[in-house]
């Protein structure tokens, strides 16, 4: 049992709602007192998480646990999946359609920001099934 | 400096998010890409880009940068008003394109603008 168990709903193609999971999370990681550089790599990657949800998973859950020293985020969809995870995890690969990238967004760096932020990273991905992220991030280390 | 007196200094007009005015900002930030942006821009800096939307907002908050400056007379969308508003996210706007608001946020943040007034 973590300290702190926080479940979310994330709606698919809705980019007015995106980031209030990971807002919310900041939030109440900034209440417990965790140090800056944490909450901020906690946020990065929930967001970048969030926003890969709305645009490729068809919506999804996002399960945060909070511990004093490490905070856990796994976010699950029954999307797509990702057919190739090694090529998907490099900067500038994107598949996002052209009116995402007239957002901002369509990089290719989402999944590349994440393990950037993250000290912890597993992609477990079937086709057709889904695709579950794994995160964790350790107060103190990376930064 | 705090934005504000940047932003009084520099001519940039407030359009939303009135609370964080107070915001001190010790660097410049500048890009369109909200990933790019979010990975990299630092807490403290004062963001210039040309993305009014809601998203850019979501991205500012949570990469903790001092306040949006949208250049080159680019829109904030109502929406993207309205959630800066909420979050206290300061955004300005200006007419001098990102190349022109960056050289006048160097003047101002490296105290060059003062050196020059007293010659």
């Amino acid at each position: 049992m973590s300290m702190l168990h926080l479940e979310y709903q994330v709606p698919g193609d809705d980019f007015t709602r995106a980031g209030e999971a990971s807002g919310d999370v900041k939030h109440k990681l900034k209440k417990l007192g965790y140090e800056p550089d944490a909450i901020r790599r906690v946020a990065i990657a929930m967001y970048e998480g969030e926003i890969n949800l709305v645009i490729h998973g068809g919506g999804g859950e996002a399960v945060v646990d909070v511990d004093p020293d490490r905070v856990d985020i796994a976010l699950i969809d029954q999307g797509p999946g990702i057919p190739d995870v090694e090529q998907a995890m490099q900067a500038g690969w994107s598949t996002a359609p052209d009116n995402v990238r007239a957002l901002g967004f369509g990089a290719g760096m989402g999944l590349p920001n994440m393990k950037k932020y993250t000290d912890e990273m597993t992609i477990d991905s079937t086709v057709g099934v889904g695709t579950t992220v794994k995160m964790t991030v350790v107060p103190g280390r990376k930064g | 400096m705090t934005i504000n007196d940047l932003a009084q200094a520099c001519g940039w007009k407030l359009l939303a998010g009135e609370d964080g005015q107070e915001n001190e900002v010790d660097g410049c930030y500048i890009g369109d890409l909200l990933s790019w942006v979010m990975g990299r821009a630092q807490s403290g800096n004062v963001w210039l880009t040309v993305m009014g939307n809601l998203n850019a907002i979501a991205v500012a908050a949570l990469a903790d940068v001092s306040g949006i400056v949208l250049c080159e007379d680019s829109a904030l969308d109502p929406d993207a008003k309205k959630r800066a508003g909420m979050q206290g996210i300061p955004v300005y706007g200006c007419s001098p394109n990102l190349y022109q608001t960056a050289v006048s946020v160097y003047e101002q943040i490296s105290g060059l603008a003062e050196q020059l007034a007293d010659i």
